[in-house]
């Protein structure tokens, strides 16, 4: 197995003096789903713009797919999705999800095809020429989607891309996020701060602790796949649950959302 | 089609109703109240005086819309270029943002008398400074706004495709200060016309309104003055409404309250 993502030594302190993530190892192989879990301050967001490429970090090295983070981004390795769509309102659907194929050159035809493709994967099919104040919240959402795995990304960065939807809408996509994970073979690193999410999800859950930010466990996910609503109720779900949120109190923080 | 008019009608009627209205108490309170010419003259008056002096009227009104244009024209050209450096370099924003936000608080039409000395009075220049200098102030201010109002994320998003500034100026930033440059552009298109005028009134060309709105009051012309006034009026809701039609057109992809909320 290559490992898709590489970090070792990774640390990173804000110009005010902050020390957001001290010495982070991590290794992600391929087609893994990793989710990054910690309370907020424990530099789960950070660590994942320091693998996009988007923040530099102050000591350590980052190599994705082999390369270095900044390569990575230039031969566009990486999709991002944020907690918030990011849509551009002046754009339909379907030329939000061609942006990134537009700014590579692929010519029109292609481009087409493939939005059609991507608007497939994420059951919007029909819904390309409205626009995006025109949708929901969780379909804006899976727009956003689309457009990170429009170009075929071999890593899928999400920063809390649920994390703005209510629980009901939350599940749905979170299903819908493993279909499109197992269709697309990428390797996802996503960043939550829901307990039962990451461990529905994940092949790994790296729990954070914050003060300095730094890794204070990280546990395999062992249920089987594909997962379904009765994943959620396996009992060694609830043991897996149990076993996370006991690494975030032990990371010293109280106040953790179930 | 043909229940879309009918809705169009509908939402029109009231305005018109009360313009109506309008005009109908304006004629009779000067007729009934026997007010006199030089207070208020009556609209049957004013429309008279329109009639018969139509072919000068628009010539006046075009020459000072030129004049309104123009400066409207140097105005937001020079306030965009002026926002595009300050949004960009944001060293140079905070060290001249005071001072235009100081500036903006001049009352810029206490200068017109300067400008017709600076320049010849009876030509078009000495207005267009005028109105030049009064739209500058809005635009600038909306566009660096706008320019900046552009979300963090966003900017994540352009770097992780890893594209350049400039393709991230024309694909984001422009699109998003759009809303606010039209805003402005919608207050300068009135500021220009304003200003025009009221540089005529201290001196212009007899082919300007603002000079005959002025000489037509003291000559006891007053419904001339009031046609002219008019005349001016169609010209600036005519430029008005030209800059927020152009507005729709750009914009379009914007959630607007009648098409909002129908799905």
């Amino acid at each position: 197995m290559t490992n898709v993502v590489e970090i070792q030594g990774v640390s990173k302190q804000f110009k005010g003096g902050t020390v957001a993530l001290q010495d982070i190892d991590l290794q992600i192989e391929q087609g893994e789903f990793v989710s990054l879990i910690g309370p907020s301050g424990c530099g789960k967001s950070t660590l994942l713009r320091i693998i996009g490429d988007l923040i530099e970090p102050s000591r350590g090295t980052v190599a994705v797919n082999g390369k270095s983070a900044r390569q990575a981004r230039r031969d566009h390795d990486y999709g991002i999705v944020f907690q918030d769509a990011v849509l551009y309102n002046w754009r339909t659907v379907a030329k939000n999800v061609a942006l990134p194929l537009e700014l590579a050159g692929w010519p029109r035809e292609r481009r087409q095809q493939r939005v059609e493709e991507m608007l497939d994967l994420v059951e919007l099919r029909g819904f390309g020429d409205h626009h995006p104040w025109q949708l929901s919240g969780g379909m804006q959402q899976r727009v956003s989607i689309a457009r990170a795995l429009s170009f075929e990304p071999a890593l899928l960065l999400m920063d809390e891309p649920f994390g703005a939807l209510d629980e009901m809408t939350r599940e749905r996509l979170n299903a819908e996020l493993l279909q499109i994970w197992e269709a697309s073979g990428a390797t996802i690193v996503f960043v939550t701060h829901s307990i039962a999410e990451a461990v529905f999800l994940s092949t790994r859950v790296v729990v954070m602790s914050p003060r300095p930010g730094r890794v204070s466990k990280v546990i395999p996910i062992e249920l089987a796949q594909p997962r379904t609503a009765e994943t959620r109720e396996d009992p060694r779900f609830f043991e897996l649950a149990t076993e996370v949120r006991e690494a975030l109190h032990f990371g010293g923080q109280v106040e953790v959302i179930a | 089609m043909t229940v879309a008019v009918g809705r169009r009608v509908a939402d029109w009627a009231p305005a018109a109703v009360v313009l109506v209205a309008f005009f109908g108490l304006w004629e009779g309170i000067v007729k009934g109240f026997h007010i006199q010419r030089f207070l208020l003259p009556a609209p049957d008056a004013i429309w008279h005086a329109f009639r018969s002096n139509q072919p000068a009227l628009w010539h006046e009104g075009w020459f000072t819309f030129q004049e309104a244009l123009g400066g409207f024209a140097i105005g937001c050209g020079v306030a965009i270029v002026f926002a595009i450096v300050v949004a960009r370099w944001e060293g140079l924003g905070s060290a001249l943002m005071p001072y235009t936000i100081a500036a903006n608080a001049i009352p810029i039409i206490a200068f017109a008398p300067i400008t017709n000395a600076w320049f010849n009075p009876l030509n078009k220049t000495s207005k267009m400074v005028i109105a030049a200098v009064l739209c500058f102030f809005p635009v600038f201010v909306n566009v660096v706004r706008g320019l900046r109002s552009v979300k963090p994320e966003q900017l994540e998003l352009m770097r992780s495709y890893a594209v350049g500034e400039l393709t991230v100026f024309r694909l984001v930033r422009v699109p998003t200060a759009l809303p606010f440059f039209f805003t402005a552009l919608r207050v300068a298109s009135v500021l220009a016309m304003i200003g025009a005028i009221v540089g005529e009134y201290y001196g212009g060309s007899l082919d300007s309104l603002g000079a005959n709105i002025e000489q037509d009051a003291s000559l006891f012309q007053f419904e001339k003055a009031w046609a002219e006034i008019a005349i001016a009026c169609i010209f600036g809701i005519g430029f008005y409404l030209a800059v927020a039609l152009v507005e729709r057109f750009a914009t379009r992809w914007q959630p607007r309250m009648d098409t909002a909320g129908t799905s």
